[in-house]
């Protein structure tokens, strides 16, 4: 992590503050074409697939860069919210799998199989929302925000941060996952919610239609990256690193501490969301095993080794982590593991900022100055940055 | 992509000089019966019309079990059954002349995995025919990836039923099959006539109780006087042990899985309840998982499965001999992994019927298929892709193996979605 202080002082001392530079306008072209073209056109359908279904992490991993990185709240808990926005949408989509002419081998036919097989003879009130494509799509997003929203606002109006945040979170995804097993029949249980087949009658499990979802999640991804660089570059932006590295200041500034934190919460609980719905549409399934505390940590590697000040470096990241991931274990069933966890001490002890630190030290100084060159004449470049302007 | 493939031969046949000798063993018979061998012949594209990993000389099945992760100690055992079943099957020469390439995935006890590593195996890899799964959660993960890409699943688990797919054999049994016919014999041998079920709290032990529940309450006129159920990994059983106590029920029914075992085998015991004298029957422990136990702590219990390996029979026996030539001899043989043994051949012999690996004519050859040569003794696939069995009802010994107490007179007709039970 680059020192604080210094990263607060750079970005007041930056006095024209553009939406982006010209180096992020590079970093985003860069990786909307990589996801948008260069992979595409590269990758066989199969493969193309798992590149959607690793970049509904990034998400998350996008959520954590503003929550951790900016606004200094560590989350182990964000895999609650990919979870409850991915079974938001596997209860849409179960739904209408489940016609009556589909489950007629039930012996109440019209509810998900796994009702049936509990002994539940009557569609529970809360999936009733579910069956409006809609009012889905905004449950999908309103359902975690407002759990986030619940969680966070009690906790922060408390004071309660840090290490016990991140612990509370982590005990909220033990809980919910608790909760999801035990709640057989309303939820699936460990099975999860399976067999999903069309969305608003459209067939989700044709290739055609993956990779239309594919671009539709690469598209709201960058979306995403927008959103989030804007909250960045905006004054709460400043406001959420100053609160990080001097909450009390902050609040003696007379600004609302508490506010600010629910606010980052939530809008990376909504992220998640985000990736949590676009997963269930790409993989066809959505499971406990999404929810619980080891992907919570698995999600917050990705910010990690992506670097996590950085909203690039975050995808980036969440790619490097699961391409290694599957290829490892393609290639070494038996020690893929010790590979993976080879991979995460190698960054963490050599380059400490992840991805996105490298890309700064390394690459940003010179792109700088060659785009600087390109603007006015070599004797007017300013000193190269030492550090990177956040 | 340099997967963990192993084209034939045991261990003890790793030389490349001995293996080129047995190649070539296994190529004069061919040419020796001629007409008998000819589809032994048959060009890659008579036997396989579908672009299926075939060719002339090899055919690619895929295993898909986890190796890592909290399953992997479940299902170590059923991976090794069939990789052993394919080295014999090699070893024999082959089907319709073709040795068996393994590609082997890790499923890392993670249902998403599942089905990320069953779609590689057959969109990239063009597997035949895939061996693989454990828990009911992975092959819910993994069956619309079967269904929708036309693949082909062995799956070895004894499991709840209420499924039945295209593209799925099942060859461990489902619920009833298990469950019926050891209730019926505690029932006349032990007096069984109050049970109390224990389980993990999953699709498997709740629809097993259920199907036991009406069979106890309808059919035996017994009562339940408890039904429970922990989650997956729970430790702490003195509650529920206490309860049995105050109940007394004649019969402890317990289907709880996986590590949880051993603390409820060994809290059972320091509460003081012997075995001997209270009867237990369980569903989910085998020889496998008695090794975690300890024998000395599950000793007179009853377990009621199709397969122990203390089976008496010369199937059996050359089995046992032979997996533990290639896995070692500590190794033990539980249901499963005697299920797991048997999918590569009902797969070799449903290709040989069909003459062909094409999917669609694999799964039409095979309902009616019988295989004599399975170490449970006679087996053979019904209609609705489940075996035919016989169930078995074993005695825990302290050495952790089962003395065989009961043995269906009839194989049993499997029936996944059984009537008066749901």
């Amino acid at each position: 992590m680059t020192n604080p202080v210094q990263t607060l002082t750079k970005s007041v001392t930056v006095n024209d503050n553009p939406f982006m530079k010209p180096v992020e306008w590079l970093s985003l072209l860069l990786l909307a074409g990589v996801i948008l073209v260069v992979l595409p056109l590269a990758l066989d359908g199969f493969r193309l697939n798992l590149v959607g279904k690793y970049l509904t992490y990034a998400f998350v991993a996008l959520g954590l860069v503003i929550c951790w990185g900016y606004a200094g709240i560590l989350s182990l808990g964000q895999g609650v919210f990919f979870g409850l926005g991915g079974y938001c949408m596997a209860m849409y989509l179960k739904l209408e799998a489940s016609s009556v002419e589909n489950t007629k081998i039930q012996s109440t036919p019209g509810i998900p199989d796994f009702m049936d097989w509990n002994q539940i003879t009557t569609l529970p009130w809360f999936w009733q929302p579910f069956k409006s494509l809609p009012l889905t799509l905004i449950l999908v997003v309103a359902v975690p925000v407002l759990f986030a929203l619940i969680i966070s606002y009690a906790m922060f109006k408390r004071r309660v941060g840090g290490t016990y945040f991140a612990i509370i979170t982590q005990a909220i995804a033990a809980i919910l996952t608790i909760l999801i097993v035990g709640q057989q029949g309303y939820t699936g249980g460990i099975n999860g919610i399976t067999d999903l087949r069309t969305l608003h009658g459209w067939d989700i499990r044709t290739d055609h239609a993956k990779v239309i979802l594919y671009f539709v999640n690469g598209g709201l991804l960058i979306a995403c990256i927008l959103a989030a660089q804007y909250v960045k570059k905006s004054k709460l932006g400043r406001i959420l690193v100053a609160m990080r590295d001097k909450e009390d200041r902050v609040r003696f500034s007379g600004y609302s501490v508490a506010g600010f934190k629910v606010f980052a919460f939530c809008l990376a609980a909504g992220f998640a969301a985000i990736g949590g719905a676009m997963f269930t549409l790409q993989v066809g399934f959505m499971s406990p095993s999404f929810v619980g505390i080891v992907p919570s940590i698995e999600m917050v590697i990705y910010a990690a080794v992506g670097g996590r000040l950085s909203l690039f470096g975050a995808v980036w990241g969440t790619l490097l982590v699961n391409w290694a991931k599957t290829s490892f274990s393609e290639s070494f069933p038996d020690l893929w593991l010790f590979g993976l966890g080879a991979l995460f001490i190698a960054v963490v002890l050599a380059f400490p900022n992840g991805l996105a630190g490298i890309w700064r030290e390394q690459i940003e100084p010179r792109l700088t100055r060659r785009v600087k060159g390109l603007r006015a004449p070599p004797s007017a470049i300013a000193p190269p940055h030492s550090a990177p302007a956040e | 992509m340099a997967d963990d493939t192993e084209t034939g031969a045991t261990n003890g046949l790793r030389s490349p000089l001995r293996r080129r000798l047995l190649m070539g063993l296994a190529g004069a018979p061919a040419l020796a019966l001629m007409p008998r061998g000819a589809w032994a012949a048959a060009p890659t594209s008579a036997v396989n019309t579908t672009g299926l990993a075939v060719t002339d000389t090899e055919v690619t099945v895929g295993i898909l079990h986890s190796v890592t992760g909290t399953m992997a100690i479940s299902e170590t055992g059923a991976q090794e059954a069939e990789k052993l079943a394919i080295a014999q099957i090699n070893e024999a020469g082959g089907v319709l002349g073709r040795k068996i390439k393994i590609i082997q995935e890790d499923g890392a006890s993670d249902w998403p995995t599942f089905a990320e590593k069953a779609k590689k195996l057959l969109v990239n890899d063009h597997c035949a025919a895939v061996m693989g799964c454990w828990t009911s959660a992975s092959r819910k993960a993994v069956l619309p990836v079967f269904e929708q890409y036309n693949g082909l699943l062995y799956y070895p688990t004894f499991y709840e039923g209420l499924e039945q797919s295209k593209n799925v054999f099942y060859t461990g049994q489902e619920a009833t099959q298990q469950i019926l016919a050891g209730l019926d014999w505690v029932h006349k041998e032990k007096g069984g006539d109050s049970f109390y079920f224990i389980g993990s709290d999953y699709i498997w032990p709740r629809t097993s109780n259920k199907i036991a529940r009406k069979h106890v309450e309808n059919v035996l006129k017994g009562k339940v006087v408890g039904e429970e159920y922990f989650p997956l990994g729970h430790t702490q059983f003195n509650s529920v042990i206490n309860k049995i106590k105050l109940t007394k029920p004649k019969v402890i029914f317990t289907d709880v899985v996986g590590g949880s075992n051993v603390a409820f085998y060994k809290q059972l015991k320091a509460a003081g309840i012997d075995l001997s004298k209270q009867v237990l029957m369980t569903i989910s422990v085998t020889e496998d998982e008695i090794d975690g136990i300890g024998g000395e702590n599950i000793a007179g219990a009853y377990a009621c499965m199709k397969y122990f390996q203390s089976i008496d029979n010369e199937n059996n026996k050359a089995f046992v001999a032979a997996f533990k030539k290639m896995w070692g001899e500590k190794t033990v043989i539980g249901d499963v992994t005697q299920a797991a043994y048997l999918g590569p051949f009902l797969w070799k012999m449903a290709c040989e019927k069909a003459g062909s690996f094409d999917v669609d004519k694999v799964v039409a050859a095979s309902p009616g298929l019988e295989f004599k040569g399975a170490p449970e003794g006679y087996v053979k696939i019904d209609e609705n892709h489940h075996l035919w069995s016989k169930t078995r009802v074993g005695k825990a010994k302290p050495d952790g193996q089962f003395e065989i107490v009961y043995t269906s007179p009839e194989l049993i007709k499997p029936d996944p979605f059984p009537k008066g039970y749901q």
